[in-house]
């Protein structure tokens, strides 16, 4: 799906240099579900943004499904975005003054989609998250679990190829946490690629596999049992695939 | 996407209805003030026959004193006006296609009709030549010919208020009017007609209203009609008495010729120079040869009928409207930058720069327009209110006409509203363009 190979990335300012991201490697392939883990300010999010073309990064090699994309300018990088990846975030990210279907309807109008075709589409994302019968809430009156699975279905309603989770319960109790969990593995059983940073190591042992990040590096990676056959990291440290 | 774009600026200005007004109000304000002052400039500035205004020319002889120049603060004018013996001798050269002699009078005007009571009615003395001249339009029958000038023959053409209130709007031709002590026979009814500015007689201000009634030339002389407008001697009468009057060196008279080329122009130029020469060698026209021919546009210039001041005071309005826009500036950017997580969320989710950029844009016009619309009510009302205040003035019907709101005035409104809200978006909107997706998406 996609292979990150050597990527670097650093934030300055006139008195310090964080590196964020050094020599990162790694590989997802399609259909795959992976749990990236790591203490905070390790630079999950800041792989997740790259991985999500937020943000450029200072060097390496990024491809995404087939097409190398490190080099793209931000309208094409907007449109890949729109067009191949969904995000789903740990504060829902919803907008507030749109109801629920208006907030799925947002990727889908920066695709200029015919009308029928984004209701349709916007229908069958609500279905699947189970929201059909609230299309005129505001987010504000649904509860968090409510509004994270109006965001799953906002980053379905695309159909992207790659779906991007940066804490997706992270907000959520238990309850209401295993509830999106069982939905992002319903999505995943479906084909879509999932990737998902997680503080929570119940939540990244139910994906295929676990990457963890620290100090901008993959240091380990945790093949869990019922996934290990599936597994496919690149480390800096090896230069094989393993498979 | 416009209509989503649309949608999402009404909303957003749903849901900050303060800070909308604000801007709304700020942009009215320098709208309203600019349209006012542009209302009255356009009013003023406007050609008033475009169709001929280049083959129209005033006519202008230095027949003032060797002394002293006829303005003193610009030497370089001839007068604006002929005495009488040049005037008819211009005129009855024929030296032009078509040239008219004439000047303002008054007489009083005894209405046939119950209920109307006499009133002093302001007479053009004219040769005939002046409705064709002008493309002065009529209602009913025409004008005269030349032989009812040199008569005089007792016609008359009114203007299209005087037949409404002497003869109630009807076919009057063939009808009588009593104008001073002569019974005139109506030949012809104007349509409203009311070039402005007034440019065939600057005397009393470029935008009174147009005359009630129209007599031939002839008759000025005859009834000794008094002049309702400039007479400026340098020179005492050579005896008394209105023929003194006549042959004086005081200039009171307005003449205008048609001359519908540039080789025309030339020859006519050329015939009042000889004519000045003959004068000279005559011992009249002391100073240096200084005769000129005025276009319209030339004429409104020479008789500064939009004065400096005007056209300082649309800066003026400019800038009150530029201070209001920097405001809008502040408060746009305010707005727009304490949206900006929501600019990177829809940045995340693949709009692109453009997108960002296009619906602020959507907004701030939205913004304008209603404000170009506010500041059109705020101009009507303001027109309004200076009608109000100068409706006693003696000149009170020029700013009647001036203050009239006209569908120029409204789409060039519309338009600089949307250019200053264009204006005013432009900056805070790419600010918001270049929202980094990733800065906000942890943090909202």
């Amino acid at each position: 799906m996609f292979q990150m190979t050597n990527v670097t990335k650093a934030y300055r300012t006139d008195l310090l240099e964080t590196h964020a991201l050094r020599e990162f490697s790694l590989a997802v392939d399609k259909g795959e579900f992976v749990a990236v883990t790591g203490p905070s300010g390790s630079g999950k999010t800041t792989f997740l943004n790259v991985a999500g073309l937020l943000e450029s990064f200072d060097s390496g090699t990024y491809r995404l499904d087939g097409e190398d994309v490190s080099k793209l300018d931000d309208d094409a990088r907007s449109r890949v975005r729109n067009h191949k990846i969904g995000f789903i975030f740990q504060s829902f990210n919803l907008i507030p003054d749109l109801n629920v279907f208006d907030n799925v309807d947002v990727p889908l109008r920066y695709r200029r989609m015919p009308a029928a075709e984004r209701r349709e589409r916007i229908n069958s994302a609500l279905d699947l998250v189970g929201l059909s019968s609230r299309v005129k809430h505001l987010p504000s009156q649904l509860s968090g679990g409510q509004q994270q699975r109006v965001a799953i279905a906002r980053a379905l309603a695309g159909d992207p190829a790659l779906l991007l989770a940066d804490e997706p319960t992270g907000n959520l109790d238990s309850l209401m946490a295993r509830q999106v969990m069982d939905l992002l593995e319903q999505i995943n059983g479906m084909g879509t690629t999932i990737v998902m940073v997680t503080h929570d190591p119940e939540l990244a042992r139910r994906a295929h596999r676990n990457v963890q990040v620290i100090d901008g590096q993959i240091t380990d990676y945790k093949p869990y049992e019922s996934h290990s056959a599936t597994v496919t990291v690149l480390h800096p440290a090896a230069d094989a695939t393993y498979g | 996407m416009f209509a989503y774009d649309l949608r999402l600026a009404l909303d957003s200005m749903k849901r900050h209805p303060g800070l909308a007004a604000l801007m709304v109000l700020a942009i009215a304000l320098g709208i309203a003030v600019c349209t006012v002052t542009f209302t009255m400039y356009h009013a003023m500035a406007t050609n008033p026959i475009p169709d001929k205004s280049s083959q129209l020319y005033a006519v202008t002889l230095d027949t003032w004193s060797a002394e002293r120049p006829y303005d003193d603060q610009k030497p370089e004018n001839p007068p604006q006006l002929l005495t009488y013996r040049d005037a008819t001798y211009l005129y009855q050269s024929k030296a032009a296609q078509r040239s008219l002699v004439m000047y303002k009078s008054g007489a009083l005007l005894v209405p046939d009709r119950e209920g109307v009571k006499p009133y002093n009615s302001q007479l053009r003395v004219t040769t005939h030549e002046f409705f064709p001249m002008f493309d002065v339009p009529f209602r009913y029958g025409q004008g005269w010919d030349e032989a009812a000038d040199l008569g005089p023959a007792p016609v008359v053409v009114i203007g299209h208020e005087t037949n409404e209130k002497v003869f109630g709007g009807e076919n009057s031709v063939g009808r009588t009017l009593r104008l001073g002590k002569v019974e005139y026979r109506v030949v012809g009814v104007l349509e409203p007609w009311a070039p402005s500015p007034k440019f065939f007689d600057l005397n009393n201000g470029a935008f009174e209203d147009p005359e009630d009634a129209y007599i031939p030339f002839g008759w000025g002389a005859k009834l000794e009609l008094p002049v309702y407008g400039n007479i400026n001697c340098w020179k005492p009468d050579n005896g008394e008495g209105y023929q003194a009057f006549l042959n004086s060196e005081c200039i009171w008279l307005q003449f205008w010729a048609e001359l519908p080329t540039v080789a025309d122009r030339d020859k006519y130029q050329a015939f009042i120079d000889n004519y000045a020469r003959a004068q000279k060698a005559a011992g009249r026209f002391p100073r240096p040869l200084n005769n000129r021919l005025y276009d319209v546009g030339a004429w409104l210039d020479r008789n500064e009928v939009v004065q400096r001041d005007n056209r300082v005071l649309i800066g003026i309005a400019l800038m009150f409207l530029g201070v209001c826009l920097v405001n809008v500036v502040g408060l746009l950017l305010a707005k727009f930058l304490n949206a900006a997580p929501l600019a990177g969320l829809r940045r995340a989710l693949g709009a692109s720069r453009r997108d960002i950029v296009r619906q602020h844009m959507t907004e701030v016009l939205v913004i304008g327009l209603a404000g170009g619309l506010l500041g059109l009510l705020l101009a009507v009302v303001g027109l309004a209110g200076i009608r109000a205040v100068y409706a006693s003035d003696f000149n009170g019907g020029a700013y009647e006409r001036l203050t009239q709101v006209d569908p120029v005035v409204v789409l060039v409104t519309l338009g600089l509203s949307l250019v200053a809200g264009a204006i005013a978006g432009l900056y805070p909107s790419w600010r918001i363009g270049r929202t980094a997706p990733a800065i906000y998406l942890k943090t909202q």
